[in-house]
């Protein structure tokens, strides 16, 4: 793609520009489909309708009203709050989310930036978001803020350890960082996705990083951050209107950029699961797009079927159990790949 | 108010730290106060120090109200309106005050009418504290499912009644209306359906593992302390003592009914636990079901408003009734002085008890297991300021 819109335009600005928005092309519709699906799949799930009204059929446009009303609302600033900061946390958390998606392949044919280090690029920018957490929740000046945002980065910093060890078992295999190399190496019929690779360490690497990956984006049972019933919000609980959107967007965004990871490493993200079937450049936005969907709606089923862990239950999770799980697999798999 | 405590630590490299402790106020307004409890909280990072309990905000006079009125029937609606959760346990307890205090003797078909209505708004009662249970540890779903179950209830008290939350049922003498056509036949379906919806539960939640990592070893409230905080109902089963006054104490006719007490054994962790008082509730909505659907077939036929006296007027005396609510021992201590209107009445409210716990069980703990202490104790706020 990026050749040929370079074919039309001739001028690198305006093609890094085209490529840097495309992405946002599925985010938006994305986060407001999804925020949607998660109000209807957990009202489904507890026996009730969810929204029924705005829109007509099933209440389709009930978050885009919900946007539009978020958008009319005074934006509030706490007297007490440091402002610069309080403004800009939620903007710095949206960026490290959609930063991500810079490196994604959604298809053989699109991928923002195809650069060596895509998988390290990624582990990297996301983990900037516990900066704006730390700032949304300290520049608050809220007792339940500050609890919120040390849980949240305590949290996202243990957690990135067992995720980026279980990510080390593919590239391990795969030889590269690059995630359109990693793609391509699972060419083919299911089987040759990283998942069923070196059975069954790499099925418990990919285990052990969506386990993470649900600490990393704060969802249910790891939602210790935000836990309502004893934090009221968390590092949100000051923000209102369209900021407290922007949260809600990232962590939509979030959710699929973990899954989309996880797609493109373990499921052979824009490859067909049946070889030469329905594949090419076209089908694999689909494939792609629906594996990432997929593994969002296996996190939206979690979320409204466990409770929440407690702060040094998580901890323990993540260092005792999920990190020498995470050792074991990576050596595991290396000493296969000497044999 | 708690002191702040400062104190200068030394750290590795020979500089040094403030550390101070931090007062958060949980509530008024708070998700999972239950109502407008205030709690006020030290804390050290997340590890509470000292929690100290500010109520009052619900204050609603109910005891200075009851002596203004012009007669004691006119207290019934006053008293639905303490435990808004358990109205129909309210109703009874003081009706039984009152009929004790003229020494009324109800119709037996009166008796087992207030038995099934009172289990079965235990069991509604049960249902919210174990769903708001689920929902303080996280778990938003069974909250909605045992939400489905307890609207059954309601359904029934809507038949019988009109009302659905406070039903000013009982009456000194008698009960308001009889039981309408259909009544038996309905209850006992949903007697017949709710008895396996108990497992479910049990397979959704109180098994889980993660619910019992949360709750199992948290808040232990040993025996003796709660014995000498004079802690009644589910929380003091829980903490493995057997008493219960509908068997200990026996009023009404449950000495009729085959059923026993449930107590905590600490299958899990400790007896005593915030799982153990969890599963008592849980267990005891199956015992309820028992009485309920004995109730249901032993019910005799009759008129049942042969004993509502015309006018009230007990002779001077005071009398002092107690029964077992959802939450706990009720008692009513009704003082006349022969005219129309009583002189005092005083509530002893469960839950105004077992809320005076907190502090003593949840030192040392988290923040988030001053939440699930909190739940697991069950509190009404309706109740506790009255």
């Amino acid at each position: 793609m990026e050749q040929i819109l370079r074919n039309i335009l001739d001028n690198d600005f305006f093609v890094y520009g085209i490529m840097g928005i495309v992405p946002l092309v599925w985010i938006v519709p994305y986060a407001l489909f999804a925020i949607w699906l998660e109000r209807k799949i957990s009202a489904h799930m507890q026996d009730r309708l969810g929204p029924m009204r705005t829109g007509g059929w099933h209440g389709w446009s009930q978050t885009i009203a919900d946007m539009l009303k978020l958008l009319q609302k005074e934006d509030i600033i706490p007297a007490a709050a440091d402002k610069t900061l309080f403004n800009i946390a939620p903007y710095i958390i949206f960026v490290s989310a959609y930063a991500a998606y810079a490196v994604i392949p959604f298809s053989s044919g699109f991928i923002g930036a195809d650069i060596n280090v895509g998988i390290f690029y990624i582990i990297a920018v996301t983990s900037l978001a516990v900066v704006g957490i730390l700032m949304g929740g300290w520049a608050s000046n809220n007792k339940w803020s500050l609890l919120g945002a040390m849980r949240a980065t305590a949290q996202i910093v243990s957690y990135e350890i067992p995720s980026v060890l279980a990510v080390l078992a593919v590239v391990m295999i795969a030889g590269t960082l690059s995630l359109q190399e990693i793609n391509n190496l699972q060419t083919g019929w299911f089987w040759n996705w990283f998942v069923f690779q070196k059975f069954p360490f790499v099925f418990v690497a990919f285990i052990i990083y969506f386990v993470a990956s649900l600490a990393e984006v704060n969802r249910v049972p790891f939602d210790i951050p935000e836990a309502e019933s004893e934090l009221v919000a968390g590092y949100v609980t000051e923000y209102s209107g369209m900021k407290f959107a922007m949260f809600m967007f990232a962590e939509f965004v979030n959710m699929f950029a973990v899954s989309a990871v996880a797609a493109t490493l373990f499921f052979g993200g824009w490859n067909s699961p049946f070889g030469e079937f329905l594949s090419g450049p076209i089908w694999g936005v689909f494939w792609f797009l629906s594996k990432g969907m997929m593994l969002v709606s296996v996190q939206m089923w979690l979320r409204w079927t466990l409770p929440r862990l407690r702060v040094d239950q998580l901890m323990y999770v993540s260092w005792k159990v999920l990190t020498p799980w995470a050792f074991a697999c990576v050596i595991a798999v290396g000493f296969w790949m000497m044999l | 108010m708690a002191e702040i405590s400062e104190e200068i630590i030394k750290t590795s490299t020979g500089t040094t730290l403030r550390h101070e402790e931090m007062v958060i106020n949980m509530g008024p307004q708070h998700p999972s106060t239950h109502g407008v409890l205030r709690l006020e909280v030290v804390v050290d990072g997340e590890i509470v120090i000292d929690v100290i309990p500010h109520i009052g905000y619900l204050h609603r006079c109910f005891e200075k109200h009851a002596e203004s009125m012009t007669n004691y029937q006119q207290v019934v609606p006053y008293v639905d309106r303490m435990d808004y959760c358990a109205a129909m346990n309210m109703d009874f307890g003081y009706v039984l005050a009152v009929e004790k205090l003229l020494g009324i003797q109800v119709p037996e078909r009166v008796e087992y009418i207030r038995v099934i209505m009172a289990e079965l708004q235990r069991i509604a009662s049960h249902l919210i504290a174990a769903g708001t249970y689920g929902l303080d540890i996280g778990a938003f779903t069974p909250f909605l499912y045992m939400f489905r179950e307890r609207e059954r209830i309601l359904d029934l008290f809507e038949m019988t009644c009109g009302a659905r939350l406070l039903y000013n049922y009982m009456w000194v003498g008698g009960v308001s209306h009889d039981l309408p056509p259909g009544f038996i036949d309905k209850a006992k379906d949903f007697c017949q359906y709710f008895r396996p919806k108990i497992k479910e539960y049990n397979d959704l939640l109180s098994y889980n593992e993660i619910f019992i990592k949360r709750t199992a070893n948290v808040g232990i409230l040993p025996k003796d302390v709660a014995i000498s905080y004079g802690i009644s109902g589910p929380v003091l089963r829980g903490s493995g003592v057997n008493f219960d006054l509908r068997r200990d104490d026996p009023y009404s006719i449950y000495h009729k009914f085959d059923w026993q007490p449930e107590i905590g054994k600490g299958e899990v962790g400790t007896v005593g636990d915030c799982w153990d008082r969890y599963m008592v509730r849980m267990r005891e909505m199956e015992q309820s079901i028992n009485i309920v659907e004995q109730a249901l077939n032993q019910i005799p036929e009759g008129n049942i408003a042969s004993a509502i006296p015309k006018r009230i007027r007990p002779n001077p005396g005071d009398v002092y009734v107690r029964t077992e609510s959802a939450r706990g021992e009720l008692g009513f201590y009704v003082i006349s002085d022969g005219s129309g209107k009583p002189y005092r009445i005083k509530a002893r409210s469960p839950s105004f008890v077992n809320l005076s716990v907190i502090p003593e069980i949840s030192r040392g703990g988290m923040i988030a297991d001053l939440v699930a202490i909190a739940g697991s104790l069950d509190i009404v706020l309706g109740e506790v300021d009255r």
